[in-house]
């Protein structure tokens, strides 16, 4: 036996705890280097990019495992509002994971960008160049990511208020269990 | 075997449930804090690219569609014919022996697209190098060897002294008196401006780099530079009073030939300052002729090519880097923060300053 029924199979904790290390790290990466005019904006540029690659990349994988493997099922006695709310958060995070990269791969190139991600590594464009779609991408990205903000913001307020308050082993199920 | 998580634990106290709710929106409440300081909207002191930008909307006013800053131009289309002599120091493409497609842009420095050409007597001149391995360079030059400020922050600062007093509609005098007063490495631009005349023409102009860059060879070793184009043209003559003569005098030239420009770049000394673009290194650094940039057309810049192009100075292709002159980015910066609000004009998107004075109307 591989897994145990009260927890995510170890790809999808590998994945989970990964991928929501880098994208908290992209939020600020993103927010900080369109304000900031100091060196930060240039190196944060350099991370931005190839690391937005990096999660679109895993995000797929991540929905491959997603679908081979359920999930652990949440507690029989959580309200139906609840376990609502946590599937559409949960593929809401999915889609937004997918759609925020593309979008700002789709941008830079409807702004006519070249879209590098080393000093020589180039993507091709996956948009004509075209200034007012550039500049609808463009505010899509911010605002997409604005709502993977609030998305995430829920998913941590909700994960700790089942690992704290109602302690119900949803939050364990995504940790390592070290007494067996 | 007990996983922890199973065994029901021992039910929380009032007490303990609020302190546990109360830690959770702690930490919620630290995130959304965390988020805003970065973002600059929870650290009002600090200069973000927002900041500077609309302190350039502040002193000329906003006009929807137009660039934040050199806001009248033109664009211009050719090519530059490269001899292969910078090879040797940079591995970019474009300094390969051949010829790389350019769409650039002439333009007179200010936000008000409708100054006069006279206003002041400094031009400059946009390029966009198309690489046929996708890369591209981007740079914008002004026809001055150095710029009066070495920092973003002085920058903001000189823009701030510059405002126009609300009474007068025109800068305050002792401000910008006071400003140069306090900023003492602006000597070299000072002397340059004593001297400078508003030319009655773009191509007589020698466009200079203003920072140092970083050319790359094939090797790995960096070579700091500062490039300028040098016209083949350069007897430059004093515009008049027409408000709008520079756009006429490039087509009527175009008319008669390809305008041509020498792509000089001069290699640094060790200890020559690469952070410092109020600085003018000595005259004595080796130039390298990199090839020829050849005009052959223009467009007005409402309908031309380069109209939706942001001449970016980091976009750079492999061979040439950023140098650590803090100029750099917050050009940048500030050069993305002015695209998007234009082209937000431009797509009439809620709340750009298209819909807001068709809403005035």
């Amino acid at each position: 036996m591989t897994r145990s029924p009260t927890q995510f199979v170890l790809a999808a904790r590998v994945l989970h705890w990964l991928m929501a290390a880098m994208i908290v790290a992209m939020l600020f990466i993103g927010v900080g280097m369109v304000a900031s005019v100091s060196e930060r904006h240039e190196w944060l540029l350099r991370i931005h990019k190839p690391l937005g690659m990096a999660i679109l990349l895993l995000a797929v994988v991540r929905l491959a495992v997603r679908l081979r493997h359920a999930p652990p099922p949440l507690p029989d006695d959580l309200p139906a509002i609840q376990k609502l709310a946590a599937l559409a958060s949960h593929w809401l995070l999915y889609a937004l994971m997918l759609i925020i990269p593309l979008v700002g791969w789709a941008m830079l190139s409807a702004g006519g960008y070249p879209v590098m991600l080393s000093e020589s590594l180039r993507l091709p464009p996956i948009f004509p160049t075209n200034a007012i779609a550039f500049a609808m991408l463009r505010h899509a990205h911010a605002w997409l990511a604005i709502l993977l903000l609030l998305t995430f913001l829920a998913h941590l307020g909700a994960a700790l208020y089942h690992g704290l308050i109602r302690r119900d082993g949803v939050l364990s199920s995504m940790l390592w269990s070290w007494r067996k | 075997m007990n996983e922890p998580s199973l065994s029901s634990p021992p039910p929380l106290g009032t007490g303990g449930k609020l302190l546990r709710f109360a830690l959770i929106g702690a930490i919620l409440l630290f995130t959304v804090l965390a988020f805003g300081y970065v973002g600059g909207w929870l650290a009002p002191q600090r200069l973000t690219a927002q900041r500077l930008v609309n302190q350039l909307q502040t002193n000329a006013g906003v006009f929807p569609g137009y660039r934040r800053n050199h806001a009248k131009g033109v664009c211009v289309m050719g090519y530059f014919e490269s001899n292969g002599q910078l090879q040797p120091y940079s591995s970019a493409q474009v300094f390969a022996p051949g010829r790389t497609p350019v769409v650039g842009r002439f333009a007179v420095p200010g936000g008000n697209p409708y100054a006069p050409d006279s206003s002041v007597p400094i031009r400059s001149m946009a390029l966009r190098f198309n690489q046929a391995n996708g890369q591209q360079w981007r740079t914008g030059m002004n026809s001055m060897p150095v710029f009066p400020v070495a920092t973003p922050q002085a920058f903001f600062e000189q823009l701030q002294a510059q405002q126009p007093d609300p009474a007068t509609g025109k800068p305050n005098p002792k401000n910008i008196a006071a400003f140069f007063a306090a900023h003492p490495e602006a000597a070299a631009f000072l002397a340059w401006v004593k001297t400078a005349k508003p030319s009655s023409s773009y191509a007589t102009e020698t466009y200079w780099s203003l920072n140092a860059f970083v050319l790359v060879d094939a090797q790995g070793e960096k070579h700091p530079v500062r490039w300028r184009m040098v016209s083949e043209n350069g007897d430059a003559t004093p515009g008049g009073a027409n408000p709008d003569y520079l756009d006429a005098d490039l087509a009527q030239r175009l008319t008669q030939g390809p305008q041509r420009w020498h792509l000089l770049f001069t290699l640094a000394n060790p200890g020559d300052p690469t952070n410092d673009a109020t600085k003018i290194w000595p005259s004595d650094r080796r130039d390298v002729d990199a090839g020829t940039l050849v005009l052959t057309a223009t467009e007005p810049q409402q309908s031309g090519p380069c109209r939706d192009i942001n001449y970016d100075p980091l976009i750079l292709p492999n061979g040439i880097e950023a140098s650590d002159d803090p100029l750099l980015p917050a050009r940048s910066a500030a050069y993305a923060t002015s695209y998007l609000r234009r082209t937000s004009e431009e797509a009439r998107l809620p709340g750009t300053a298209h819909t807001q004075q068709e809403a005035r109307q």
